[in-house]
């Protein structure tokens, strides 16, 4: 069983709501479960995780069971089912990034952030994880942020180094 | 008079029957009987979607019917093919059928406690049987096992992961018996687990059959845990007039006390009928039954004989050379139960 | 200069845009299919073609579709597979981001083929951006009229929607995808039934990758025959590969079929051979799961010809000696890599992404990743190269789908060929962490096989 320990209740905006009815309106009648996957992915923008509340609600949302939520989000990787750093960087950790030096920039963003993989800066700004293929080989290595899913290539230490400060200082700017 | 339905002609280790269009070929072999009947340690009749798992009923298709005589190119999982006219079959007649489903005992077996000394399901087994008829003497894997918490998923329930084999059946379970199912499979690959993913009871009237159709130790009755060995109990079967379900039941005895209740099951180990949770954990006395007569119960199980019945294959085996030497470990055995 | 089918307009500024797509000759085909040409027209100049699945199977497409049932009164889906996850394909990316409406006019064309009304485009989580620009491009594909109801006032009416992942490989396998698509856990379903019968809610469905997709408007605008003609033997028209790891320029080309291996590799034209200066050791050619093959095999075949950019070329010699077209992921290792670090980190790829449910592939794979992970940390033992061997070969062909296949190949591949590497870091291990193997023998010619 997994060890869930932290909840966080939310309650869904009538924007958010919108936006979930919007999707559903993608698929045909009675077959509005097909929207989990997009909405999980709508509510984990909104509040950076999927904590058991919101899972609950988007069972409800779906009239689905919430087992069915939980089998799904944790069946897929890039779902979080706890809160993480506001910027988790998610580095391609496959043969053909690692041909090129993968390896070589996870190693320095443990070093550089102080933390371990899926391990949050005490800060709250930066966790990081290795991932498996983003296919983006042939502009390897790579790492990814989401919500957006933003992509950095070519890496090398400077340029990480470079986006973590550029990182650090647009969270400064935005407080 | 309906219509006679055409059936279809298939023969399974160079045994030919008659079904109906539609039938698998695991069904088509359980009506041949014998040896020659893969075993199913996810497939359960009578759950619909169930199967294909396990992949230890693999057979090997040498003829794919009398219209398109060739073969299929893999091994297919003999419960979720259905038959076409004409077809031939070869289970226990073919090495590579043999060797496929070794390999897939010992996969099972990699990750498995093997705590069958403290095991409740040990004797009713079917990953112990499977391991004893296909099994090698010595593991191969030489890393840690992966393990889970024990949780007891209600008060009469317990979930012991590490033994589970991820065959789905009590998810069917609970889909089709119940309307609200509250356990599932969480996470994926080697991490896959059975779980409620927040403690929660499972608490529906017939969610008891989950322990039932669970093929090892996995999902236990808790109160029956570590009561008695099965082959030292004696089970009769009997009824009652339940509002919930049939009623009908096997009550496993030692001495005097009923130890446990079950659903009564088939030569394939599958439950007859499901019954409801109030007779399998509240009706432990024996004026709660109207006794029938002592189960039934194969000579090739434990609890009958306290032995294995000696492999006795078809004729094929015994002369051919190639598949003496694919089945050696199994007549060494017979050898030795003589 | 090969020819480019795909990929002709995608230096032209703004071919992101609807405006400039057409202005370059784009939507062309839906003109031509929908006014002129019935949907068994469209199918027919797919199947002469020869155009072949693009995502890895290599199954004639045309075929495919014909396989789609058509009972009465029950919609028909179209879904396009954008879930590109096989470790070094990267090419469906690159077509989504720069030239979405190829993408989308392929679509249509194909939906109008099988008579779909309701088409989804599945794409992994990951390239949520790429999900934006396909979305965007859709909603003015249909403010252009040429999607929603009634197109073009040909009375055909279709709606397209993006479905994104959740981040699993597996989603690749088609029926894994139509699961997530419906919601659920990406577990391969069980065939039969095939998709053609029940696929997308129980419904007849066809399931394409993005780069089929897209090769069906040439097809379309030009004729099957026309497209026929390029390429060799049953490799016929375009590839776009997608090329990385130690290359001078890494990157997607679009390839003729049977371009020469050891070209796409050195000319300037294609990747320029191996940065830094360094000598070839290895490739795999289609994707991680398809086998790696040496430097001296891979450009020629084993009996001594040039092997060639083709479903047939580089499949010559079977396992063997062959490897396989796969997706077109053109991974290059130079003399510096390890191949058993190398084949460590595919096995981990294939075990965190198996989907657990079919025990072969569950165990198996985790099995095969810890006893590499040993050799590579210097504790292995020779007979641990017998047990991956014999490990691989009880998953190959046991399991629900082909995920079983894709991790067992690359093992055996790299057992097959670069045994001595193994051996080597077996009885050197102190050596093995300081340094790799190098070169050794596997750029040398070839010694010719006498029949």
């Amino acid at each position: 069983m997994l060890s869930v320990k932290e909840n966080m209740i939310v309650e869904f905006s009538a924007d958010l709501l919108k936006q979930f009815s919007e999707v559903v309106s993608r698929y045909p009648e009675g077959k509005q479960k097909s929207a989990l996957l997009p909405i999980l992915h709508i509510v984990q923008a909104e509040y950076g995780w999927l904590s058991v509340d919101a899972m609950e609600k988007v069972a409800l949302f779906l009239n689905i069971q919430p087992i069915e939520v939980f089998e799904v989000a944790t069946f897929y990787t890039m779902f979080l089912l706890q809160p993480s750093g506001k910027y988790l960087l998610e580095v391609c950790r496959t043969g053909p990034c690692c041909l090129v030096g993968a390896e070589k920039i996870m190693d320095h963003l443990e070093q550089k952030l102080g933390v371990k993989e899926g391990e949050v800066t005490p800060d709250g700004l930066f966790a990081w994880r290795g991932v498996e293929c983003l296919a983006a080989c042939g502009f390897g290595p790579v790492l990814q942020i989401g919500p957006s899913y933003t992509f950095y290539e070519n890496l090398t230490v400077e340029s990480v180094d470079q986006l973590i400060s550029d990182l650090t200082n647009k969270s400064k700017n935005e407080a | 008079m309906a219509e006679e339905i055409q059936k279809f002609k298939v023969t399974i280790d160079g045994i030919t029957i008659d079904v109906d269009p539609g039938t698998t070929i695991l069904n088509a072999a359980r009506q041949i009987g014998g040896e020659i009947v893969p075993p199913a340690m996810c497939y359960y009749s009578k759950l619909e979607g169930s199967g294909g798992k396990c992949r230890t009923c693999l057979v090997k298709v040498s003829k794919g019917s009398e219209k398109d005589p060739r073969p299929m190119p893999k091994l297919v999982a003999s419960c979720r093919t259905t038959v076409m006219d004409g077809m031939e079959v070869l289970n226990i007649t073919a090495p590579e059928v043999v060797e496929a489903r070794k390999a897939v005992v010992e996969m099972l077996l990699i990750n498995h406690p093997l705590d069958c000394p403290v095991c409740d399901q040990a004797g009713e087994c079917k990953l112990q049987d499977l391991g004893y008829e296909h099994g090698a003497l010595q593991q191969r894997y030489e890393f840690e096992r992966r393990t889970f918490e024990r949780i007891d998923i209600g008060d009469k329930i317990q979930l012991h992961m590490n033994r589970c084999i991820l065959c789905y059946r009590c998810v069917f379970v609970a889909n089709q018996l119940t309307e609200k199912r509250e356990h599932g499979i969480l996470n994926r690959g080697d991490h896959a687990e059975i779980s409620t993913f927040i403690h929660q009871a499972l608490d529906h009237d017939f969610i008891g059959n989950v322990i039932d159709v669970c093929p090892v130790g996995a999902l236990t009755d808790k109160t029956f845990r570590f009561k008695n060995r099965v082959w030292f109990t004696k089970p009769v079967n009997a009824h009652c007039n339940c509002s919930k379900c049939s009623g009908k039941v096997t009550l496993w005895y030692k001495g005097t006390d009923v130890i446990r209740v079950t659903a009564r099951k088939d030569e394939f180990d599958e439950v007859e009928e499901f019954i409801c949770n109030e007779c399998r954990f509240e009706r432990k006395h024996t004026d709660d039954w109207v006794l029938e007569e002592p189960t039934k119960v194969s000579d090739q199980s434990v609890i009958a004989s306290n032995h294995y019945e000696a492999f006795n294959p078809p004729a094929v085996i015994k002369n051919d050379p190639q598949l003496k030497e694919a089945n050696v470990e199994q007549l060494a055995r017979s050898e030795k139960l003589k | 200069m090969g020819r480019k089918l795909l990929l002709e307009h995608i230096n032209v500024p703004g071919i992101n845009t609807l405006a400039v797509y057409r202005e370059k000759g784009g939507y062309r085909a839906v003109e031509k299919a929908l006014k002129s040409m019935s949907p068994e027209d469209v199918v027919e100049e797919v199947k002469k073609s020869g155009l072949r699945g693009r995502g890895g199977a290599g199954f004639p497409t045309g075929m495919k579709w014909s396989f789609l049932a058509k009972p009465e009164g029950v919609p028909r889906y179209l879904v396009c597979n954008g879930d590109e996850s096989e470790p070094g394909t990267f090419k469906d990316r690159y077509l989504m981001t720069y030239i979405p409406h190829a993408l989308i006019e392929g679509m249509i064309v194909s939906s109008y083929a099988l008579g779909a009304n309701t088409s989804y485009i599945y794409i992994r989580g990951e390239m949520m951006p790429q999900i934006r620009i396909m979305e965007k491009a859709i909603e003015e594909a249909k403010a252009a009229g040429y999607l929603g109801k009634n197109i073009l006032g040909t009375g055909y009416d279709l709606e397209i929607y993006v479905q994104p992942g959740g981040g699993a490989y597996i989603c690749g396998e088609e029926t894994a995808l139509l699961e997530s698509l419906e919601g659920k856990r990406g577990n391969p379903r069980i065939k039969p039934p095939f998709p053609a019968v029940a696929g997308l809610y129980n419904c007849p469905t066809v399931v394409n990758n993005v780069e089929s997709i897209a090769a069906t408007v040439p097809i379309v605008n030009d004729g099957g025959e026309e497209y026929a003609k390029i390429g060799i033997e049953r490799s016929t028209g375009t590839k776009l590969i997608s090329a990385s790891g130690n290359l001078v320029k890494p990157g997607v080309y679009e390839i003729e079929m049977g371009l020469p291996v050891e070209e796409f590799i050195y000319s300037d034209e294609y990747c320029g051979g191996i940065a830094n200066g360094k000598r070839l050791k290895a490739v795999v050619a289609g994707g991680s799961s398809v086998p790696i093959l040496p430097a001296n095999l891979i450009t020629h075949t084993i009996n001594g010809n040039p092997r060639l950019m083709t479903y047939e070329s580089l499949a010559d010699g079977g396992f063997v000696s062959g490897t396989a077209m796969g997706s077109g992921g053109f991974i290059a290792f130079d003399e510096d890599q390890c191949i058993v670090r190398n084949t460590y980190n595919y096995t981990r790829f294939y075990r965190h992404e198996s989907c657990g449910q079919c025990s072969p592939c569950r165990e198996g794979t985790g099995w095969m990743e810890k006893i590499l992970y040993k050799i590579e940390h210097g504790h292995g033992s020779m007979e641990d190269v017998d047990l991956l061997w014999e490990i691989q070969r009880k998953i190959e062909g046991n399991t629900i789908c082909p995920l079983g296949d894709a991790a067992a190949w690359p093992v055996a591949a790299a057992i097959r060929h670069f045994r001595d590497e193994f051996e080597w870091h077996i009885l050197h291990p102190q050596e093995a962490q300081q340094r790799n193997y190098g070169l050794a023998h596997y750029a040398d010619p070839l010694v010719p096989v006498t029949e």
